[in-house]
């Protein structure tokens, strides 16, 4: 208690009102804790979420570099950095890379997420803990997956080469990293191992909810195997699916960790993005407005996905 | 994960078999496609042991182990290792200092902003690390938090924070509000109630959330790479990229520390089997 009453107060007659008083400090203190357990979290999501954002803005609109950390200034220049970051040779490449590396990584961990994810649904011995030990490849560093599959890839070195060499697929070995035709490629194909488990473990669970007694029904109507898929599993499994697609997008888009462990963004920048533009025109290239201004495109392309997720996702946030 | 509900928690209804014959076959194919999937990692720690240290000679199995590329990363990457280890165990302790008691808040009381506090959390998830990075640097430098084991505990928890407030939430949603009511009668107050209470019960959920958030922490490359520019404070995902950085030529020394740095990982999957599971589902988003 903040305040203390006067003693006068006590008098029966006022005993109600001292009450009432009392109940509504009561509440508001109890308010004040509330606050207090929201505060902590509150100030760290603006102080490291919405700052970045809106300093993002702000440096993108500013000649901001390496002379800004010992002068101190960042004169304004508009809308430059978009310019550059727009005009430069390697915008239309990277929105291509972006785009063919998203597309590639969710259709590729879709797909296979949604046809392991069916097979495990089975019941069978060790179902459960094979299940789970497939989540490994979501749990290592990305770093750590980066640099496993480099060596796998080598092109001299690489078990990957060995094997198909063996197989008779190939019959010289695939420049997979340093080769500008197949490195965006190889890139996605990484990329997609990463991926599946949490693809498979959001589509197990889609496919969990889906009630048996439909399958029982659509069994005696002669719905098995295929059309069983069809006509019961992929229909109730669509606002799973929705989200599962929209959150990749929104995971793919911001990939960094993958490129620069495999490719650094090259071989003659054939594996470019925006996340990866925007890194080195920040931190390789110093330019920090320029850096700024690709990535607040890149935050423009998640917003619109994110947008749609959320309405899709509208009655998780309202529960 | 869309209705942040632990799905996979929940085990299946034991239904009768039709055949009480255990079906083996599916056995074999689920470990057949495992096998594939995890390829990849047997191979890393294969070549770890190759003594060639050339993944080219290696062989298929590591018959003659050699422990090499260990003492080499070891000796090299050590340092590193106890720095991500002091970071992550930081980034486990502050995230959950900040974010459990704004979950049990979210989770229990009606405040009319509370879904744009949610939208809020939900979004923030989706920002690229490379926005928050961009803006941190200057930030940092501004305050000497460059190249800090402090200042990477904090960006570090951009990752963990919103992850671990969506899923204590989920699980704290579910405490009976007339425990807590019935401590408060008693004269508790709201904190001692929440620690004394809320806490203990939420063990489980507190265990998962913390799991995750060592693994954000002990897993980031963006920050380490963007926010430190000596070697004074090097996470060892940092010292992973750079033995990238040039031509590698003896991939056991390389593969030895990503062994190493898979441990957590590995170890918590094999360990915290169904934390792990419920917390993949439960908040899945990374």
């Amino acid at each position: 208690m903040t305040t203390s009453r006067a003693p006068g107060d006590l008098s029966p007659a006022s005993a109600g009102t001292a009450e009432r008083e009392g109940r509504r400090r009561g509440f508001r203190r109890e308010r004040l804790v509330q606050a207090l357990f929201l505060a902590p979290a509150a100030l760290f999501l603006l102080l490291f979420f919405g700052y970045p954002v809106a300093k993002n803005v702000v440096m993108s609109l500013q000649e901001y570099t390496t002379r800004t950390f010992f002068t101190g200034e960042a004169p304004w220049v508009g809308l430059a950095n978009y310019a550059t970051a727009v005009g430069s040779s390697l915008f239309g490449p990277a929105m291509l890379n972006t785009a063919l590396f998203t597309l590639g990584s969710i259709a590729g961990q879709f797909v296979i997420g949604l046809a392991l994810a069916s097979f495990f649904k089975r019941r069978f011995p060790l179902s459960g803990f094979l299940r789970s030990m497939l989540l490994l490849p979501w749990l290592l560093p990305l770093i750590v997956s980066s640099a496993t599959w480099r060596s796998i890839l080598d092109q001299d070195s690489g078990i990957l080469n060995a094997f198909l060499r063996n197989l008779g697929v190939i019959q010289e070995p695939v420049p997979w990293l340093t080769s500008p035709s197949v490195a965006l490629l190889a890139v996605v194909l990484v990329n997609i191992w990463v991926g599946i488990p949490f693809n498979v473990t959001l589509i197990y669970g889609g496919l969990q909810e889906i009630p048996e007694e439909l399958y029982e029904a659509g069994a005696v109507d002669g719905a098995t195997g295929w059309k069983a898929f069809w006509h019961i599993t992929w229909p109730n499994l669509r606002p799973v699916v929705s989200v599962v697609l929209v959150l990749g997008v929104v995971y793919t888009l911001k990939v960094l960790d993958i490129i620069l462990g495999l490719t650094n963004g090259g071989p003659a920048n054939a594996t470019q993005t925006l996340a990866v533009r925007s890194y080195q025109e920040s931190f390789v290239n110093f330019q920090f407005g320029v850096g700024a201004a690709f990535s607040n495109i890149l935050i423009l392309i998640s917003l619109v996905f994110a947008v749609v997720y959320l309405r899709m996702n509208r009655r998780a946030v309202d529960e | 994960m869309t209705t942040l509900d632990v799905t996979t928690a929940r085990s299946a209804p034991a239904r009768p078999r039709k055949a009480n014959r255990p079906k083996l076959g599916h056995t074999a194919v689920g470990l057949l496609l495992l096998a594939v999937m995890l390829f990849p990692v047997y191979w890393m720690v294969n070549a770890s042991l190759q003594p060639s240290g050339n993944t080219l000679t290696a062989d298929l199995l590591p018959l003659n182990p050699s422990f090499e590329g260990y003492e080499k990363a070891i000796a090299q990457q050590g340092p590193n290792l106890l720095t991500s280890l002091v970071i992550s165990l930081g980034t486990v302790v502050f995230s959950l200092a900040v974010a459990a008691p704004a979950a049990y808040m979210l989770a229990q009381f009606r405040f009319r902003w509370i879904n744009a506090a949610l939208l809020a959390i939900l979004i923030s998830q989706m920002i690229p690390g490379i926005v928050i990075a961009n803006a941190l640097y200057a930030a940092y430098n501004h305050l000497g938090l460059l190249n800090s084991i402090p200042g990477l505990i904090l960006a570090d928890s951009t990752h963990a924070i919103p992850f671990v407030i969506l899923i204590m939430r989920a699980f704290m949603m579910r405490i009976p509000p007339s425990i807590v009511e019935a401590a408060r009668v008693d004269g508790a107050g709201l904190v001692r109630a929440f620690v004394s209470i809320v806490l203990p019960i939420s063990r489980n959920s507190l265990i998962t959330a913390g799991l995750f958030a060592f693994l954000f922490s002990w897993s980031d490359f963006l920050f380490a790479l963007t926010l430190t520019t000596t070697e004074d404070v090097r996470p060892v995902t940092l010292g992973i990229y750079q033995y990238l950085g040039t031509q590698v030529s003896n991939w056991s020394a390389v593969m030895a520390t990503a062994v190493l740095s898979s441990l957590p990982a590995i170890v918590l999957l094999v360990l915290a089997q169904k934390y792990i599971a419920a917390g993949a589902t439960g908040g899945a988003v990374k």
